[in-house]
């Protein structure tokens, strides 16, 4: 069981407060994703999670169980830290197997489940290396053997694919995935990289300085934001967001559209609009366009589009795909 | 012509490297030649330098007159027994203000730092008297004591600056793997501290070694070290050059070969803090 809750929890460092009333349930078994721009507040949470910080006010309970002064080596839970922070003078098999000499069980056991990780993880030829003779990839391994060995209620991850590169990252993040099913153990996951968030998550919980904007699956996100911080934040490239008249007649003060659900012509649409760029990735076309008394707007074509810089277009947005926001920036149902 | 500059450059700076390395080490090669003379030939004038009757004479009367061996061990087991328990305290202290400062950490450090700059004899007196009464004087444990509250300041000092170069998510990495605070400093701090621990403990014990202004006042026989050895052979006299020499030579050879061979690690430790 691992399932985790955060009641009105606050974090502040002096008279700077970080963390400001965050209500979170996470389920057992479930893959939940904290993701936000760089000093929202989500690795603190985690690390208020975790227990390397203490909560300024609030609650934490673990499987029910108020854990909110219990220290981090009495919580149960596993962290794979962005840096890795492997013990850089024990090797593999004593980096893996350092949590379970911490719990003092015996040396036979101990060899029986590094033996099974290194196998999980393809770190069985490696075991007595050193850190400083791994790849990034390879350390990044270890230190996710190290928190699987200790069968922990929940893994917390925090950036853990922020120093890999892209490729790598892609097969990490398919690794991780692969590594919940076979696991089905929660699992937290800070991330800024929202890609990672929307391809991993059960559950996205958006931050924003401090705050929490919205919780919900990432289809749930994608498709209907509660606000313009979540409809900017999700989604890349980011949604086209319009005021003034265009807004107006449909009863908002902002409407947004994503690059994907507008249609464009050459003789007839909404907007005129001037090309400014065209990105051509193959797969798609990420056409920047300015339209007049509306603002640069970002649009996605499939496949290959004979688009040039200086051309004139017609864009219209897709009237079911449109999303409107009132004065405060919430979504208008 | 610029790699001819740079050639005929190199051997100057060579040059003056060694010249003014020579002038460092002359005092040391001097004595050390002095305690082969006899004591006519030591105060000769032009002073002989290599050309000379070398004899073992003066080391021999120096052994004969007083146990050096016993001031040796003295100074062996003052110097690594003060800094030893002295690390035992200045370890989990250098922790504390690396790790988890609180708002006077600060304040106390410059204030440690700050006992190192009163002058010895200001305090001689009362220590004196506090010692005489305590029966502390010329005991081990008494003059062990002085000698590791004199370098109590510098341990915690560079050991915290070390400590401050850990990255702190790996000390976080074994508390979540379930270290205990005792753990945490035993199986993951230490170990990566080791050199810094290491030329900590090399620079305290060389500057307990040589520390002369307390041994000489609190110490007479039973707990004497080398430094007052050498301090017995100046008398109201004058100075026996020759045999002020080997004495010089025996107290100062055991610390010389002990540097000599942990040169790289005392260069490393002092230099280690200062290059990001």
């Amino acid at each position: 069981m691992g399932s985790i809750q955060l009641k009105s929890v606050e974090k502040a460092f002096g008279a700077v407060k970080v963390i400001n009333g965050v209500d979170l349930n996470v389920e057992n078994g479930e893959f939940a994703v904290f993701v936000g721009p760089s000093g929202c507040g989500k690795s603190t949470l985690l690390r208020l999670v975790a227990g390397l910080e203490d909560v300024t006010a609030g609650q934490v309970l673990i499987d029910g169980r108020d854990m909110t002064n219990v220290g981090p080596a009495q919580r149960g839970l596993a962290m794979v830290f962005q840096s890795y922070a492997l013990y850089p003078h024990m090797s593999v098999r004593g980096n893996i197997a350092f949590a379970l000499k911490m719990a003092g069980q015996k040396a036979d056991v101990i060899d029986q489940k590094v033996r099974k990780a290194a196998a999980t993880l393809n770190l069985t030829d490696y075991l007595d290396r050193k850190p400083r003779q791994l790849s990034g990839g390879q350390r990044q391994r270890v230190a996710i053997g190290r928190a699987i060995v200790r069968e922990p209620k929940a893994f917390l991850f925090d950036e853990p694919l922020s120093n890999l590169d892209a490729a790598l990252r892609v097969q990490m993040r398919v690794e991780i995935g692969e590594l919940h099913n076979a696991l089905a153990t929660t699992m937290i996951y800070v991330t800024h990289d929202q890609v990672e968030a929307m391809t991993m998550a059960d559950k996205i919980v958006v931050l924003d300085r401090g705050s929490v904007a919205q919780v919900g699956s990432p289809l749930e996100l994608y498709n209907r934001p509660n606000g313009l911080f979540v409809a900017g934040f999700i989604g890349s490239p980011t949604m086209n967001l319009i005021k003034g008249a265009s807004a107006a007649k449909r009863g908002a003060m902002t409407i947004g559209i994503r690059p994907e659900h507008t249609d464009i012509s050459t003789s007839a649409g909404e907007w005129p609009a001037k090309v400014r760029l065209a990105e051509h990735l193959g797969s798609d076309t990420f056409v920047h366009a300015e339209a007049g008394g509306i603002g640069p707007l970002t649009l996605r074509l499939e496949g290959e589009a004979a688009l040039k810089p200086g051309q004139d277009i017609f864009v219209t947005p897709r009237e079911a795909h449109l999303h409107r926001f009132d004065k405060d920036g919430r979504r208008i149902a | 012509m610029a790699l001819r500059q740079s050639i005929g450059r190199r051997v100057r700076v060579t040059i003056l490297a060694w010249v003014v390395a020579f002038l460092i080490f002359f005092p040391i090669l001097w004595t050390f030649l002095t305690s082969f003379k006899s004591e006519l030939d030591a105060i000769a004038m032009p002073p002989k330098f290599l050309f000379f009757n070398w004899t073992l004479e003066n080391y021999f009367e120096v052994q004969a007159r007083s146990n050096y061996l016993r001031f040796a061990s003295n100074s062996i087991i003052l110097s690594v027994g003060a800094n030893v328990v002295g690390l035992l305290i200045a370890v989990p202290a250098a922790w504390s203000m690396a790790f988890a400062p609180g708002k006077r950490t600060k304040d106390l450090l410059m204030w440690m730092l700050s006992t190192k700059m009163m002058p010895a004899v200001g305090v001689l007196v009362p220590i004196y008297l506090l010692f005489r009464d305590l029966h502390l004087l010329d005991s081990l444990i008494g003059i062990g004591l002085v000698l590791l509250l004199l370098n109590l300041p510098l341990l915690i000092w560079m050991l915290y600056t070390y400590f401050k170069e850990i990255p702190v998510d790996i000390l976080e990495a074994a508390r979540m793997d379930g270290a205990s605070l005792l753990n945490e400093i035993l199986y993951v701090l230490t170990p990566m501290a080791v050199p810094g621990i290491a030329s900590t403990m090399l620079l305290a014990i060389i500057l307990s070694w040589n520390e002369a202004f307390w041994t000489l006042n609190l110490t007479t026989s039973n707990a004497a070290p080398l430094t007052a050895f050498i301090a017995s052979y100046s008398a109201p006299e004058g100075f026996f050059w020759a045999k002020l020499s080997a004495a010089s030579t025996l107290a100062i050879a055991p610390i010389l070969i002990l540097g000599w061979f942990s040169q790289k690690q005392l260069v490393r430790g002092l230099t280690f803090g200062a290059v990001k």
